[in-house]
């Protein structure tokens, strides 16, 4: 670590935090006032109102982190407070047109829901490691999740993919929590099980391959991707389930062939989607031909991308302002096609310093699964830090025709509610593992923290002596692949 | 297992490198061509929504931006006494896309949107300040006062025009037409309440929401055309104010069934010869059918194009040309001579005819812009007086003046007649050919005669016989008195 203190102890940086935060707020409530200023007479009570409350929660989050999770890594809430607050600035400012209306408050509304919750979640959970115990159950529920939408009567079909369930006139994405619980199952699973697929494998030439019946757990991750793609019409979500759990089995396994394997069934899936699935292959279509005229006139065609892209381009590298472009063209343009009134009205400039956020959030992300000592907590940040950049390469990259189109949100910015919340829930669980990666150690330096028997007298779940740790100075295992002393592990090589 | 993650991380860092390019391949390196796409309605919005000069009459703005907030343009056209001002204005709709071209909206377009080239260093600095671009404002010649008096003296339910222009430098003071319209109808932002009041306005009878009735329309000018035809008489030099000429009522036409009357209801009959000067009071027609056949067509060809016939122009709004054609026959030449058969003339024509002869034979352009200024109010344009045409000698022009005062004194103009001052004029009833027959009724003329200053012409269509000169004498009369000083 270091930031340590002379005697050793990191510092819990939340003074950090609070400054980050002052700033975060003022670029967020800041960017909704000039909304107002742009686009209204005058500035009512309303956004003081409003920008109250923002930060209210926000210092509401602080404090819960400085009394429950001191050592957390301070830039990630400001950076979640910064992105959250400038989505409800165009939520708002796309409020002004005349499609849309009262989408900001909801949204507004929304964020406070999934504060609280994030903030719920933070005081019970106290530590990660809880949430391995899940591991079964978060995949019942995943599936639940997933396929709730399909339940005749529940689900209902918007925008050609069936991904909502509608329950007392309230609409909902459950898919959107799949995300957390099959993170959590994934890390899970892999943690319990990569000894077994470490040790067995075929060796083929520089690259061993695992036995076939090992492959399960990953032809299971697939079958649902496939299932999320054909039955729900839901391309982004299928690609974001399967890229994560080809992320997540590599860290865990740190052997290449399984990311060839991955890319393989990827491509298996693609070709099938591209023959049997209508709606994958019409993307694909407004992928490559986006500026064809048929294909720009077709219902479900390429007219929102395009109008997209010509929004970006009229926004060109400093952008019309807030409230002087006309994103209100693009459909869908305070929800999955929000990243393109950013990039009108604030430019290339101003969208590339928000995707630089994004950089960041997803380095912290990783960096807590760095700095965590436990394979669950490593696998499970590294899990829900690709949900974060998979979500914004799959919402960027198909704004910019990079790849294919698919309807994902970008997380904090767009309106929606569910989405919403499994991120904020997803800040939660990251705060959690950065706050046990940077904590003082409570036992010895001299215990391995986080070989096959890293379950010692730090995990609080156990809190008791086990045979099955070992003195660092013991030999490295021949079978364990990140071998060597097991201290440095935190420190990360 | 740490560097498993960190090498997912490098991949997404490459990942997000890819976006960043792609990003600013669209919107930096091919920004252009994306924005000169025919489908990217945002210029288009940004240029409708944009904010136009205004067009003001006597300094008051008779149409102008305002801020709208309600729709996706910027702001909103708003045409006040749009009734007086509809067909001089045009209208600017967003939803056809632009101004109508018939209007100073669509004439000067350029200059109030603000992209004419005398604006190219304002909108530089604009670029460069982040200011909007402000259109010119556009100042009429139209004197308010005269338009509102032609507008109430023209009755709702008929098809109306009258123009006055001021001889000495062709400024048009008031051309106002009926069946008007409310402009604010056509420069709304929604395209369904756009569609819904343009086919309202459709269906209302001699109304044209896309063109000028006195300037686009050119209709059968009847006697009135004797203008033409006695110049021409005149300026062969066979003929004299006082030359008698036979008047039969009725003239058999050679190479043709057809015969050409005189109006069984005038003074002609009194008189089977009579001099020139009480022919064209009284407006016989036979006289100037014989003339016209014993001059030729090329003759009254010359004539008309000398007027201004056959040439359409911009003052700055398009002027339709009227129209003299080549004739065939003696006995289409006879029917031209007084301004039936194909002969057709706006009524800007007619006006420009009579402030020709007013103005001593030398014809102004007409002009219905004073001045164009610059946001700035610097002066883009300032159209000066500008001759036309030299149509005639003065000699001549003093002969013509004097016939026409004699059909107002003594003719058949006579319900023009003012106590103030001379007036001199033409009357014209044309056949229409329609059935049951209906008439335009002419009248053109200027006075004071000994000093003209004003010309004026009212002229309606589709309308009694009777019912015609009724209008259009005591109309001419008073808004000869209106725009003359005491």
């Amino acid at each position: 670590m270091k930031s340590k203190n002379p005697d050793g102890h990191p510092k819990p940086r939340r003074t950090i935090e609070l400054l980050l935060l002052l700033i975060a707020l003022t670029i967020g409530i800041g960017a909704q006032v000039l909304v107002g200023l742009n686009l209204e007479d005058e500035i009512d009570q309303r956004y003081w109102l409003e920008g109250g409350l923002q930060v209210g929660l926000a210092l509401a989050f602080h404090i819960a982190l400085r009394l429950k999770a001191k050592y957390a890594d301070p830039f990630i809430l400001p950076i979640v407070v910064t992105l959250n607050g400038l989505g409800i600035a165009m939520i708002h400012r796309l409020d002004f047109t005349s499609r849309y209306d009262g989408v900001a408050d909801r949204q507004l509304m929304w964020t406070a829901i999934s504060m609280v919750a994030a903030i719920a979640l933070l005081v019970l959970l106290k530590d990660h490691r809880k949430l391995r115990q899940l591991t079964y159950i978060s995949l019942a529920v995943s599936v639940l999740l997933l396929f709730l939408p399909i339940v005749p009567g529940l689900g209902q079909d918007i925008q050609g993919a069936q991904v909502w369930i509608t329950i007392g006139g309230m609409s909902f994405q459950p898919g959107e929590l799949a995300k957390i619980t099959l993170g959590i199952f994934f890390a899970g699973f892999l943690a319990n099980n990569r000894d077994l697929i470490l040790l067995a494998g075929r060796k083929v030439g520089p690259l061993t391959f695992p036995r076939l019946q090992d492959l399960g757990p990953l032809f299971l991750a697939w079958l649902i991707a496939m299932g999320v793609l054909i039955v729900q019409n839901d391309l982004g979500n299928a690609l974001m389930f399967f890229g994560l759990f080809v992320a997540v089995i590599y860290v865990a396994t740190s052997r290449i062939s399984w990311v060839a394997i991955g890319v393989a069934f990827v491509a298996v899936g693609a070709v099938l989607a591209y023959q049997f699935v209508w709606h994958a292959r019409n993307r694909f279509d407004i992928w490559l031909n986006a500026f064809d005229q048929e294909i720009y006139d077709q219902l479900y065609g390429s007219h929102q991308l395009v109008q997209g892209l010509f929004g970006l381009a009229h926004g060109g590298l400093t952008g019309t302002g807030l409230g002087s472009g006309s994103p209100q063209i693009v459909a869908l343009a305070n929800s999955d096609m929000i990243i393109v009134a950013f990039g009108e009205e604030l430019g290339f400039l101003g969208l590339s310093a928000m995707l630089v956020l994004y950089l960041i959030l997803f380095s912290r992300y990783m960096r807590a699964g760095l700095g965590t000592r436990d394979h669950f907590g490593k696998l499970l940040a590294v899990g829900l830090a690709m949900v974060l950049v998979l979500q914004v390469f799959v919402v960027v990259g198909g704004i910019t025709r990079v790849i294919p189109m698919s309807g994902l949100v970008s997380p904090f910015l767009a309106a929606g509610g569910s989405a919403l919340l499994a991120n904020w829930l997803i800040v939660a669980i990251v705060l959690l593992i950065s706050h046990a990666a940077r904590r003082p150690i409570v036992v010895g330096p001299m215990l391995n923290t986080t070989g096959e028997g890293a379950s010692g007298t730090e995990d609080p779940l156990r809190g008791r002596p086990t045979g099955e740790q070992r003195p660092v100075t013991e030999a490295p295992s021949a079978h364990h692949p990140s071998g060597g002393p097991a201290l440095k592990e935190g420190e990360g090589r | 297992m740490n560097n498993a993650i960190r090498h997912t991380w490098v991949v997404s860092v490459v990942l997000f490198i890819s976006l960043f390019a792609a990003l600013s391949l669209v919107q930096v390196v091919f920004a252009d061509d994306l924005g000169s796409d025919d489908r990217n309605s945002r210029q288009f919005i940004a240029d409708a929504g944009a904010p136009r000069g205004p067009i003001t009459v006597a300094g008051s703005p008779i149409a102008e931006s305002v801020p709208s907030d309600s729709s996706q343009y910027d702001y909103q056209r708003v045409y006040h006494d749009p009734e007086l001002y509809s067909h001089l204005t045009g209208y600017f709709s967003v939803v056809q896309g632009g101004p109508s071209q018939s209007g100073i909206e669509g004439a000067l377009n350029d200059y109030i949107s603000g992209h004419s080239d005398s604006q190219f260093f304002d909108r530089i600095t604009a670029l460069l300040t982040g200011d909007t671009v402000m259109g010119a404002q556009v100042e009429l010649t139209v004197d308010p006062e005269l338009q509102r008096l032609a507008y109430d003296l023209i009755p709702d339910d008929q098809r109306g025009t009258i123009i006055v222009s001021d001889v000495r430098n062709g400024e048009v003071k008031a051309m106002m037409s009926k069946p008007s319209y409310d402009t604010n109808e056509l420069a709304v932002h929604s395209g369904t309440e756009y569609q819904e009041n343009m086919e309202r306005l459709d269906e209302q009878p001699g109304l044209h929401v896309n063109y000028n009735v006195a300037v686009n329309r050119p209709i059968f000018p009847g006697s009135a055309f004797k203008l033409v035809t006695a110049m021409a008489m005149l300026e062969s030099g066979d003929y004299d104010t006082d030359t008698d000429l036979d008047n039969p009522p009725r003239l058999d036409l050679p190479q043709s069934d057809r015969t050409l009357p005189n109006f069984a209801a005038g003074n002609c009959a009194q008189r089977n010869e009579a001099e020139l000067n009480w022919i064209f009071a009284q407006s016989c027609n036979t006289p100037f059918a014989e003339a016209a056949m014993e001059l030729g067509g090329d003759a009254l060809l010359e004539a008309a194009e000398a007027y201004g016939w056959n040439e359409a122009m911009r003052i700055p709004v398009y002027v339709q040309s009227s129209r003299f054609p080549d004739v065939s026959s003696d006995a289409e030449l006879a029917y031209a001579s007084i301004g039936q058969a194909s002969v057709t003339a706006t009524p800007l024509q007619m006006n420009m005819a009579a402030a020709a002869i007013g103005n001593g034979g030398t014809m102004m352009k007409p002009q219905l812009v004073e001045t164009v200024r610059g946001s700035d109010l610097q002066i883009l344009s300032n159209p000066e007086p500008e001759v036309l045409n030299e149509v005639m000698d003065e000699a001549i022009a003093d002969d013509l003046n004097e016939m026409m005062v004699s059909v107002v004194e003594e003719g058949t103009g006579w319900r023009a007649d003012s106590s103030r001052f001379q007036v001199a004029a033409k009357t014209g009833t044309a056949e229409r050919g329609t059935s049951p027959e209906t008439y335009n009724s002419w009248i053109t003329g200027f006075a004071p005669a000994e000093n003209p200053q004003y010309a004026v012409t009212v002229v309606y269509e589709e309308i009694d016989f009777n019912a015609g000169p009724e209008l259009t004498g005591p109309q001419m009369l008073t808004m000869l008195e209106a725009v003359i000083d005491e």
